[in-house]
């Protein structure tokens, strides 16, 4: 989801620069005031190990694989201001090392995958913590929030590249979601499994008084809530309003469109294309409304069997 | 393994480009960004201009084309992607193009610069340019321990490949993702050594 340079104009790279450098901002002084300096190097060897952990590559059906991207997992276990300035690095460093994501184009990408990623992610994982309690619910939490964040990462990047007027709105919507609603099942899977595998190997490293979150992350979730609401206003807010009065102009523009959308991107379930909605968008955001009960209720299964298992093994280890 | 990957190519230290100050790279790569990116799409003559002053720079820089071109490659299906959804677009059509020259005229500058330009006086310019120091201090950790890490991973992946015979992929994951938490385990002990060593090094 690195947007490369060319793909965003002028203004929608100034204005996620300046939500971004705000919203880092932030998080650098909220992680220079509560982290203690034990735990500064963290973050750079953090940063090193989701880069490393990318390459770890996890088979697909047929021959393709996934890999982790580890915004919600980090958070998970740092806190959402560490794992803001965690993610920044990454994508600092891919962007200057490697190329990879542009310069302009910088400040777009830590939007989306630092702030809506990873403190939104952690938003979503935090209140889930809240109605379940213990180790199970906590890695439900994490299988869902992976793949909550996601999805809105990748709705925030249909909307900056629509406001950019790069491709049209209808079109990056629903070929964006849909591929990541697919690609977010694979993300929060492995996050669940990697966080699990680091509560039974170190469960102090999860805890949340490892020293590296705030007793109460409300606050600065509330300051990130209201950039990543600035910026969804900005991008997401202009299409969005314009859904009931532009049906009948953009129909017959989008007949084509819509098709277009569907044969390069397969629906991933049959009944995907609810009938009678004709309108693409609409569509995709009920399929995408409905896909999160799914996979709410996926995350909640994969916990029970996950963590069932956790509890004979730790049964059997301890002596 | 990791050259496949994330290739760099080291040696020509010795041509001009290499030779030029950080600051002039990093600056004169930033304006041929923003110009491309800003340049209205009839502008001909800059993306001309653009594309010539690379082709110069890449002659001076004594890159070898193929490894421009693989790394053009690698990084382009974001490219090619979203050229194909908009080439499926009529209102839209012949558009497409110009964002592939100008994302092919970005790529092509930054990879030029970060192959010519050591990553630490990248971090001198950003020093400079008054980016915190936490930031620095975690990028510079980061690019230090990167490739250890991505060692360790293989190392890993590699051990663990020549234990397990599971075929199953239920399994496969679950072992995928013990050596993913293993490796954060042991980034955080190295984070815990490493702020030891830097006291004893007299940090802070």
């Amino acid at each position: 989801m690195h947007i490369p340079d060319g793909f965003i104009d002028g203004k929608t790279a100034a204005t996620t620069a300046l939500l971004s450098a705000a919203g880092v901002g932030l998080a650098l002084r909220q992680v220079r005031r509560q982290l203690p300096p034990r735990r500064v190097p963290l973050l750079g060897l953090a940063a090193a190990f989701l880069f490393a952990a990318q390459m770890v590559n996890f088979p697909v059906a047929g021959g393709t694989s996934g890999h982790l991207v580890g915004g919600v997992l980090v958070a998970a276990l740092l806190g959402p201001s560490a794992a803001i300035v965690v993610l920044t690095t990454v994508l600092i460093v891919q962007c200057f090392l490697f190329a990879d994501g542009g310069v302009l184009a910088l400040g777009a990408n830590i939007f989306n995958m630092a702030i809506i990623g990873a403190a939104g992610g952690y938003a979503i994982y935090r209140l889930l913590c809240h109605w379940l309690p213990g180790t199970r619910g906590r890695v439900a939490a994490v299988a869902f929030a992976g793949w909550c964040s996601t999805v809105l990462a990748s709705i925030s990047c249909a909307g900056q590249l629509a406001w950019s007027g790069t491709v049209a709105w209808p079109v990056a919507f629903t070929a964006m979601t849909t591929v990541h609603m697919a690609i977010g099942v694979g993300e929060g899977l492995i996050s669940a499994l990697v966080f699990l595998a680091i509560q039974r190997a170190r469960p102090d490293l999860t805890s949340e008084t490892n020293g590296t979150h705030s007793p109460q992350p409300w606050g600065e979730l509330v300051r990130y809530g209201l950039l990543a609401a600035l910026g969804v206003a900005l991008f997401v807010a202009p299409f969005a309003c314009s859904w009931p009065d532009g049906l009948e102009a953009a129909a017959t523009k989008l007949g084509f469109e819509h098709k277009a959308a569907v044969r390069i991107v397969p629906a991933p379930a049959p009944g995907y294309q609810i009938p009678g909605v004709r309108w693409a968008t609409g569509a995709t955001a009920l399929a995408g409304v409905g896909g999160a009960v799914v996979v709410f209720g996926l995350a909640l299964l994969l916990a029970r069997s996950l963590v069932r298992e956790d509890a004979n093994e730790a049964h059997v280890a301890k002596p | 393994m990791i050259d496949n990957w994330i290739g760099h190519h080291h040696g020509h230290r010795d041509n001009l480009l290499s030779r030029l100050p950080a600051e002039l790279k990093l600056g004169a790569g930033l304006v041929m960004i923003v110009g491309t990116v800003l340049a209205p799409p009839g502008d001909v003559g800059w993306f001309i201009g653009a594309g010539l002053v690379l082709v110069a720079a890449a002659a001076l820089s004594r890159l070898p084309v193929w490894f421009l071109f693989k790394r053009l490659a690698w990084l382009s299906p974001f490219v090619l992607s979203v050229a194909l959804v908009n080439a499926l677009q009529p209102a839209a059509r012949g558009s497409w193009r110009i964002v592939a020259v100008r994302s092919v005229i970005c790529l092509l500058t930054i990879i030029l610069v970060s192959n010519t330009t050591p990553f630490s006086r990248i971090l001198r310019v950003l020093r400079r340019v008054h980016v915190p120091g936490l930031l620095i201090t975690t990028i510079a950790l980061m690019h230090r321990y990167l490739f250890v890490l991505v060692e360790e991973a293989e190392r890993m992946r590699r051990a663990r490949a020549s234990r397990t015979f599971a075929r199953r992929r239920r399994s496969r994951w679950h072992t995928l993702a013990t050596v993913v938490g293993q490796l954060f385990v042991r980034a955080s002990e190295r984070a815990e050594r490493i702020y030891d060593s830097m006291c004893a090094r007299g940090w802070k």
